[in-house]
């Protein structure tokens, strides 16, 4: 399994016979197949008792989907039995995403907070504290 | 070549379903995905959330892995081997695009499309049509991608099925078009934890 090709070249890498493991893949389908179950089982859990709480669920189910999507690069897309440098031209610039990520949300939740603060109508309008006879109100009728 | 299309591939879905994390993060509230995908095509509404889903997860799973057999068979120049599990991959890749099509369709009659929202945040107020609008966007764009997956595949199985390969000594092409599927298949358990899960 871990056969990395340190001295051959890109014609190396795609010579070697025995690459492709077939317990290797089907082990890989499993995981992923048990992963799946645990995030559904997971889910329905959460809907039916609401036990694990939802922020701890979030975070379960992100750290599953990263371990899902590693499995699939790693061993579906072959890319664990690459040469180094392909896997670090692949890898390096993929970590921008956690800054995209974390900038972009970090906004969205900038956004919400100013909207909160000075469009009190919007406030009005999306929190649910609101008296349910008031839900057909029409958008600007002052109540 | 077929990793720097995918780097690039991964962005733009990277960048849609980071401006709907945004504009989630920026809403006060958000419907609830146990609620809104909790049907099956003829049993109809069940208690099970998600098992639709769950069965559409299994098949690109699946067809994900039936891609790898092939590519192993390629590496060993078995024509036959090649073949079958090509076939097996496109018909998978169908099964998916089928049940998409269903969902579309059952979430179109319940109301749902580009523009329109029926359903209620989780706290009981309004939602806004955001929901719906990412939702549509972003599978009907990983739909697509599936779409063109399906037909490289089929392109590949006809090359094949003629012997382009085999006379070419080497079945390098089923592999770059196996890396494009596994990236559906990728891309498809972020679109699964975005909106189905999270």
């Amino acid at each position: 399994m871990e056969n990395t090709h340190h001295t051959g070249g890109h014609a190396a890498a795609h010579a070697e016979e025995h690459s492709f493991d077939k317990k290797a893949i089907w082990r890989t389908f499993w995981i992923l197949l048990i992963i799946t179950i645990v995030e559904l089982v997971l889910a329905i859990l959460h809907f039916s008792t609401g036990f694990p709480p939802k922020l701890l669920l979030n975070g379960t189910f992100i750290i599953l989907t990263l371990a899902k999507a590693f499995y699939i690069i790693a061993e579906f897309m072959h890319l664990r039995h690459e040469i180094r440098n392909m896997i670090m031209t692949i890898a390096v610039p993929a970590l921008l995403f956690i800054w995209f990520i974390a900038a972009f949300l970090w906004d969205g939740d900038s956004y919400r907070n100013l909207r909160n603060r000075y469009d009190p109508y919007h406030k009005e309008q999306s929190m649910p504290k609101k008296a349910p006879e008031h839900e057909g109100a029409k958008p600007g009728e002052l109540h | 070549m077929m990793w720097y299309f995918l780097m690039s591939d991964a962005f733009t879905f990277g960048a849609f379903l980071i401006s709907y994390g945004t504009v989630r993060f920026s809403s006060n509230s958000w419907p609830d995905p146990n609620y809104v995908f909790r049907s099956f095509p003829v049993i109809g509404e069940m208690d099970i959330p998600l098992a639709f889903v769950s069965l559409m997860t299994f098949i690109l799973i699946m067809s994900s892995v039936t891609m790898v057999l092939a590519v192993a068979a390629g590496h060993a120049n078995d024509k036959k081997g090649v073949i079958k599990w090509m076939l097996w991959t496109i018909l998978g890749g169908l099964a998916f695009l089928g049940c998409q099509a269903w969902e579309w369709t059952h979430l179109y009659h319940q109301g749902a499309w580009w523009g329109r929202n029926p359903f209620d945040n989780i706290d009981g107020t309004a939602a806004s049509t955001n929901f719906t609008n990412f939702f549509f966007t972003i599978t009907g764009f990983h739909g697509f991608h599936v779409f063109s997956g399906v037909i490289i595949n089929i392109i590949m199985l006809i090359m094949t099925i003629k012997g382009v390969f085999e006379r070419r000594g080497h079945y390098l092409m089923i592999e770059k078009a196996g890396l494009y599927w596994h990236f559906v298949d990728l891309v498809w358990v972020f679109v699964f934890t975005c909106f189905y899960l999270l």
